[in-house]
C-alpha cells in the first residue's frame, strides 16, 4: 500500500484537521468527527445534516456551508459514523425548526441515523429522515436492501441546501430531497479498486483489460464484470442503464463524477460522450456538474447521474452555494 | 456464571477478533467493503478499555456497558446490530448476580429478536442470522432438554458453524453483499463467521470456568 498518510488509525482525524485549518468558514468537533459551519445554527432555519463513511471526500464535509449543509458527520472509511456523531451533528445545527437527515441507502447508514434520529427526538429536536437510492445497477426488491445512494446525494444536499436557505420548512425541505431522489438515477464503473488503509490491500483485483459494471462508492465489485471498451461504448452501458429506468428527457442535470483516481481529461471525454448520447429534440442537458464529486478513494472510474430538472429545481440548483466542494453565486 | 464469566467471555472473544481480524475483513473483501475485521477490532478493543473502567457488578451490566459501546465505537451495520444483541440479552439478564443455563437461553433468544428485529433479516438471506438463529434454537433445545452445559455450549457451536457454512452458497438479500446480486454466491457471509467467533469464545470461555 502507498499512500499519503501518517498512519490509518489516523487518516480521518488527520483529514478532518486539514480541513478546519483550509476552510475557516467551517468549525470542525475532532472529538466527534463532526464538521459544521462556523458560527452556530442559523435560528428558524432547518438544518440540514449529512454523513456516512470517509473515503468519498468532498461528500459530506466538503458541502458544508451556506447553501448546502450545515453538518456533516465522517464516519471511519467506508463504514457509517456512529449515532453519537450524527446526535452531535443534530444538536448542533438545531436552529429551532427541525433537522433533515439525509442518508444514503446502505444498511449501516440506515441503522445508524435511525437511532439519531430516535436520540434526537428524546431531546424534541425533531427530524426528518429521508434515504437516497438512486443507483440502477441494484435490483430493488421488497425482500433485499435495495438500491445504493450514490451521485444523487450531492443534488439532494445542494436543492435541499437552497430550499432550507430560502426558509423552506421541515416537511417542504424533506420532500425535496425524496423529490430529487426520485427524480435522479446513476450509474458507476471501475477501471481499478482501491484501498481502504486499514485494509492495507485493494477491495478486488481487475485484470489488465477488465472493468466492473456498476460499481457503489465502496470499493466494492459490481454486478458484472466487462471488457475494457471505448469511452463511447461505456457511456452508452451507464446511459442505457439508466434510460432503461427513467426516461431521459426534458431539461436534465447531469454529473460525470470521477472515482477519486481518474484524470479529468478522461471525465470531459466521458462527458462529451454523455452530451453525444443525450442529443435529441426532446432532451437537453440543461446543467452539469464534471469533477471529483463523490468519490472511493482513489478508484479509477466515473459514474453518471441524471436527475430530471423541474423548473422549481433548476432554479434552487442556480441558487448561491459557498461550500469547499461547490461554490457559485456568491 | 457470574460477572467474572461474562467479562471472560469478552476478553476472549476481543482476542479471537484480534487474531481473526485480517480473515474478517478478507472475507468482507469478497462481497462487501472490506471492513469488518477492522470495525470489530476497533469495536472490542474499546468495549475492553470501557470494562477496565467501569463497575459491572452482575452479568447484565457486562453486557449492557459491552453493548452500548459496540453502538458508540463501531459504526457501520455490524456496531448497531451486535450492540443491540448484548443490550438485548443485557435486559433479558436484569439484575441477576448469577446466570444458569436457561437465563442465557433466554438472553440469546432476546439478542436473536433484536438483531432480527433492527436489520430485518431472516434465516436463508445470508446474513449473521444465518449462523445466530440457529445456534440460539439449538442451545435453547439442548437446554430444555436437560443436557449438561457442555453438550448445550456443543450444540450451540456446532450449530452456529454449520449455519455459517451454508452461508457459501447462498446468494445475499441482505447487507451490502445483496449489491453483488448471484454474484455473492461462493463466499462466506462475514458476519456470520464474526458471529461463529463469539459463539465459539462463550463455548470455551464456559469449558474452562468448568474446569
Amino acid at each position: 500500500m502507498k499512500k499519503l498518510i501518517n498512519s490509518p488509525d489516523t487518516v480521518v482525524t488527520d483529514a478532518l484537521a486539514g480541513m478546519a485549518a483550509a476552510h475557516p468558514s467551517l468549525a470542525v468537533d475532532l472529538e466527534n468527527k463532526i464538521i459544521v459551519r462556523a458560527g452556530g445554527p442559523t435560528a428558524g432555519k432547518v438544518g440540514l445534516v449529512s454523513g456516512g463513511g470517509s473515503g468519498h471526500e468532498p461528500l459530506h464535509g466538503g458541502f458544508v456551508g451556506y447553501g448546502m449543509l450545515d453538518a456533516a458527520a465522517a464516519g471511519e472509511v467506508f463504514t457509517s459514523p456512529v449515532p453519537d456523531q450524527m446526535l452531535a451533528a443534530t444538536k448542533a445545527v438545531n436552529g429551532g425548526a427541525g433537522v433533515v437527515h439525509i442518508v444514503k441507502n446502505y444498511t449501516g447508514d440506515i441503522l445508524n441515523f435511525q437511532m439519531a434520529a430516535e436520540l434526537a427526538e428524546d431531546e424534541d429536536i425533531e427530524v426528518a429522515s429521508v434515504v437516497i437510492n438512486d443507483d440502477v445497477a441494484v435490483q430493488d426488491s421488497l425482500y433485499t436492501a435495495g438500491r445504493r445512494g450514490t451521485g444523487a446525494t450531492v443534488f439532494a444536499e445542494k436543492i435541499a441546501g437552497a430550499l432550507a436557505e430560502r426558509g423552506g420548512s421541515l416537511a417542504e425541505v424533506a420532500a425535496v430531497v425524496a423529490e430529487v431522489n426520485e427524480r435522479s438515477r446513476s450509474f458507476g464503473v471501475a477501471l481499478t479498486s482501491c484501498t481502504v488503509p486499514a485494509a492495507g490491500k485493494p477491495t478486488f483485483e481487475l485484470a489488465e483489460a477488465e472493468i466492473e459494471l456498476g460499481i457503489g462508492i465502496h470499493g466494492e465489485p459490481g454486478r458484472t464484470r466487462a471488457p475494457l471498451a471505448s469511452a463511447r461504448d461505456i457511456t452508452a452501458i451507464a446511459l442505457d442503464a439508466i434510460g432503461a429506468d427513467i426516461p431521459l428527457t426534458g431539461d436534465l442535470l447531469v454529473m460525470v463524477n470521477g472515482m477519486g483516481g481518474t484524470p479529468l481529461i478522461e471525465l470531459y471525454g466521458i462527458f462529451n460522450e454523455v452530451n453525444r448520447y443525450l442529443a435529441g429534440p426532446d432532451v437537453r442537458i440543461a446543467r452539469n456538474l464534471v469533477g471529483n464529486y463523490i468519490t472511493s478513494l482513489e478508484m479509477q472510474g466515473f459514474s453518471v447521474t441524471v436527475c430530471r430538472l423541474t423548473d422549481t429545481l433548476t432554479d434552487l440548483w442556480d441558487a448561491p452555494v459557498d461550500t469547499p466542494g461547490l461554490r457559485w453565486g456568491r | 456464571m457470574d460477572a467474572e464469566f461474562f467479562r471472560a467471555w469478552i476478553a476472549e472473544i476481543a482476542a479471537v477478533v484480534e487474531v481473526q481480524r485480517d480473515h474478517l475483513t478478507q472475507l468482507d473483501s469478497a462481497i462487501g467493503d472490506a471492513d469488518h475485521g477492522i470495525n470489530l477490532s476497533r469495536g472490542f478493543t474499546a468495549v475492553q478499555a470501557a470494562l477496565a473502567q467501569a463497575d459491572t457488578p452482575t452479568p447484565g451490566s457486562v453486557l449492557l456497558l459491552t453493548g452500548s459501546t459496540l453502538i458508540s465505537k463501531v459504526g457501520g451495520a455490524s456496531g448497531p446490530l451486535y450492540g443491540t444483541a448484548f443490550r438485548r440479552a443485557s435486559k433479558a439478564l436484569g439484575d441477576a448476580p448469577e446466570v444458569d443455563l436457561p437465563a442465557l437461553a433466554g438472553a440469546l433468544e432476546a439478542a436473536l429478536a433484536g438483531v432480527q428485529k433492527l436489520g430485518a433479516a431472516r434465516e436463508g438471506e445470508k446474513t449473521m442470522v444465518d449462523a445466530l438463529a440457529p445456534a440460539v434454537g439449538a442451545f435453547n433445545k439442548a437446554v430444555a432438554e436437560g443436557a449438561s452445559a457442555g453438550e448445550a455450549f456443543s450444540a450451540l457451536t456446532d450449530a452456529a458453524d454449520a449455519g455459517a457454512q451454508a452461508t457459501i452458497s447462498m446468494q445475499a438479500l441482505k447487507g451490502r453483499a445483496s449489491y453483488l446480486g448471484p454474484r455473492s454466491v461462493g463466499h462466506e457471509d462475514p458476519g456470520a463467521a464474526s458471529t461463529v467467533l463469539i459463539l465459539h469464545a462463550l463455548r470455551d470461555v464456559a469449558a474452562r470456568s468448568t474446569g
